[in-house]
């Protein structure tokens, strides 16, 4: 008698410790053979209990806790967390440093979409645009190290307005960047972008539509790939965004459809652009006068009552929810981390895709395991 | 010698990148870096050699070896210079001088896909099979277009001889264009080239490594010596290729203004020169290449090869057959 050959399928973790995952992720892949039929992403190998440490310190002691968030995009992070407690207490920073924030939040943008270039190039399988990146990244870096001292978790946004004022140098240093910048995206485009082979690799690749994206709670440059104009810089204004011009990319659908991962790639480049602009905007427009407020040496004592405070930063919406007692410390504080939610559609949109493909979805989806296990 | 051009090799690897990267590269050990290979090496036989507990011990340690043989095996027939008179006896200038090289090198060729095949068999990991599956995929789908190629070389030269392709290959059209096989047969010279880099396992087609997917591919569970020679067996896989295309495409040794028929060793050192400038400039654009394109993804791989690739060399040689009728 004849016998009967069974196949079935492999199961494959991807991570926690593995090169593309951004981090400790881990992906439980149902493989069959170069097929995935299913992914199942596993989170958590990253937590370190931020919000309850939220608890249990004074709002001024926190900040530097956000910084370790969104690794990559400190700069928002402390920003939202401080608007959150301003607006808990009725305060407004000055206009200076209101614009020191939109400043080094743009910046850290830019910063934050370079390693989102440079790794996808990574996964992709091309290395140099990697290197290219972080050469752009680290004149960034150094801008933000004569600031704030530090060039990862720059703790620089504080409650009451910012840390230190920027120099002359700052502003030259900057100023040369903006304008070398264009070229460099340029070079991106060259090497990148409209290479044949990564067209072919990311057109019509890991789809989300616009409902499926706004069901999961997508936001930031993953919906607006998808041709959903929804900033929050826009419509509802924080820190002054409201002075600066700027647009905001959508996803056009260049080879494949909108919403693929060339578009949320791109989508990035074009933020990059816009993000350039307001940081020119913000460096013509600087007013004078004081970058903090005095009072604010010490934890201030929080009202009665909640507030919830939502930001753009470089993945989607941040947003803080503070409860407060009537203490200095918060009694509750939740973080809407925007990597978390943008994470949780990976599953839908990777099926029956190749093992490669798993690997550029999550890439072009862009996540930060510090903020999704905080 | 052959094994010499490997760390040389590495060395250009690592400072071509960083001049693409616009980084330094090495530059600590020895002047200009240039030591760091023999760093790299004293590093990689002072590495502790652990086989896994769950490995296949046999195969794991043949696979090694099988990937690094093959290549050094078929570099042996390929002539590197014109013959040479020494102490009065006629010197062909290849390590074995054979009439039937052509059908040596396909078949040590086709040999170099057991290693990988076996390496990632016999370690036991889910990556390390997954890599060895997609090689021993991509390296049976290539050799067909490549071989393919060969053929239409064959049928111009209308020997197996290697020694006398090039021999062919030496003359000149109108005084000054060298009669070199690529511009009689371009579309086999591109052939070979794109299925010489998926043979080799180089980007865009490196898809058994394939960092960011496999981790390591089918050397992810291998250290010391033993990687050292899956990573040699790559290098010189690379050098072999590159001769090959050389001397298939490139006139070999021939080079205008050198003599082919003169047996002075004055002339031949200068005609091995030739040949490595040529096999040199063929690895630069490995080099190039693998810095600056992404990677092909495995249906595409495979969608090229055999719904491109092979049709085409096979229309190409209809085409010589058709052309070279008398």
């Amino acid at each position: 008698m004849p016998k009967v050959l069974e196949s079935e399928e492999m199961f494959v973790n991807m991570g926690p410790q593995h090169p593309s995952t951004h981090g400790v992720l881990r992906l439980l892949l149902k493989t069959d053979g170069e097929i995935v039929e299913q992914c199942e992403p596993h989170v958590g190998y990253l937590h370190r209990c931020a919000e309850k440490i939220g608890e249990n310190l004074n709002t001024i002691q926190f900040v530097p806790y956000t910084d370790r968030l969104d690794y990559l995009s400190s700069m928002s992070d402390n920003l939202g967390f401080c608007l959150a407690v301003e607006k808990l207490l009725g305060v407004e920073v000055p206009p200076k440093a209101q614009y020191l924030r939109v400043l080094m939040a743009e910046l850290n943008r830019i910063a934050s979409h370079l390693i989102a270039f440079g790794t996808y190039g990574l996964d992709i399988g091309a290395f140099t645009p990697f290197m290219w990146a972080l050469r752009e990244r680290e004149v960034i870096l150094n801008l933000f190290e004569r600031v704030s001292g530090a060039r990862l978790t720059y703790n620089y946004v504080r409650i009451g307005g910012v840390m230190r004022d920027i120099d002359k140098t700052f502003e030259t240093e900057c100023r040369k960047f903006l304008k070398e910048f264009p070229d460099k995206v340029r070079e991106y485009h060259d090497i990148l972008s409209y290479n044949q082979i990564f067209i072919n690799r990311t057109k019509g690749l890991g789809y989300l539509p616009i409902d499926l994206a706004l069901a999961y709670g997508v936001t930031g440059p993953n919906l607006r790939a998808s041709g959903y104009s929804l900033d929050v810089r826009k419509f509802e204004p924080y820190s002054g965004y409201d002075k600066f011009q700027f647009d905001v990319p959508l996803g056009q659908g260049h080879d494949g459809q909108v919403g693929d991962c060339w578009d949320r790639y791109y989508v990035r480049i074009q933020e990059m652009a816009e993000s350039a602009r307001i940081v020119t905007q913000a460096l013509d427009g600087m007013p004078t006068g004081e970058y903090w407020m005095e009072k604010f040496k010490r934890a201030p004592k929080l009202p009665k009552g909640e507030v919830y405070f939502r930001i753009e930063n470089p993945r989607g919406e941040l947003g803080y929810y503070l409860i407060s007692d009537g203490r200095e410390i918060p009694y509750r504080l939740k973080i809407r981390a925007p990597s978390f939610c943008n994470l949780s559609v990976l599953p839908e949109i990777t099926r029956n895709v190749y093992i490669a493909d798993v690997v550029a979805i999550l890439g072009s989806i862009d996540i930060v395991l510090g903020e999704i296990d905080r | 010698m052959l094994l010499n051009v490997v760390p040389v090799l590495v060395y250009a690897e690592r400072r071509v990148s960083a001049l693409i990267q616009d980084r330094l590269g090495p530059n600590r050990v020895g002047p200009a870096g240039l030591f760091q290979p023999l760093a790299d090496a004293v590093k990689f036989i002072f590495k502790e050699d652990i086989i896994p507990g769950h490995v296949d011990r046999v195969l794991y340690v043949l696979a090694p070896v099988l990937a690094f043989l093959p290549p050094a095996l078929a570099f042996a027939v390929i002539p590197f210079g014109h013959p040479v008179l020494l102490f009065g006896e006629k010197v062909d200038l290849a390590l074995a001088p054979a009439n039937g090289g052509v059908l040596f090198i396909l078949a040590v060729g086709s040999m170099g896909v057991y290693g990988i095949a076996f390496g990632g068999w016999a370690s036991n990991n889910k990556w390390s099979l997954l890599g060895a599956l997609r090689s021993s995929a991509q390296m049976i789908s290539y050799e067909i277009p490549l071989t393919l190629a060969f053929v239409a070389v064959l049928m111009t030269a209308g020997t197996l001889n290697f020694a006398e392709i090039v021999q062919r290959q030496s003359d000149t059209w109108l005084g000054f264009i060298p009669a070199w096989n690529i511009f009689q047969q371009p579309l086999a010279f591109l052939i070979f080239l794109v299925a010489a880099f998926a043979e080799t396992n180089r980007l865009p087609f490196d898809l058994p490594e394939c960092e960011p997917e496999l981790i390591g591919g089918y050397h992810t569970e291998y250290s010391s010596m033993k990687f050292a020679l899956f990573f040699m067996g790559e290098y010189l896989a690379m050098v072999t290729m590159s001769s090959l295309l050389v001397t298939l495409f490139l006139g070999g040794w021939s080079c205008p203004g050198i003599d082919p028929r003169s047996l002075t060793l004055l002339s031949g050192l200068a005609s091995v020169a030739a040949f490595s400038a040529k096999v040199g400039a063929i690895l630069f654009v490995y080099i190039w290449v693998r810095w600056t394109l992404p990677r092909f993804r495995y249906d595409q791989l495979m969608n090229l090869g055999w719904k491109v690739l092979v049709p085409l060399a096979l229309l190409n040689i209809v085409a010589t057959g058709f052309l070279g009728m008398p």
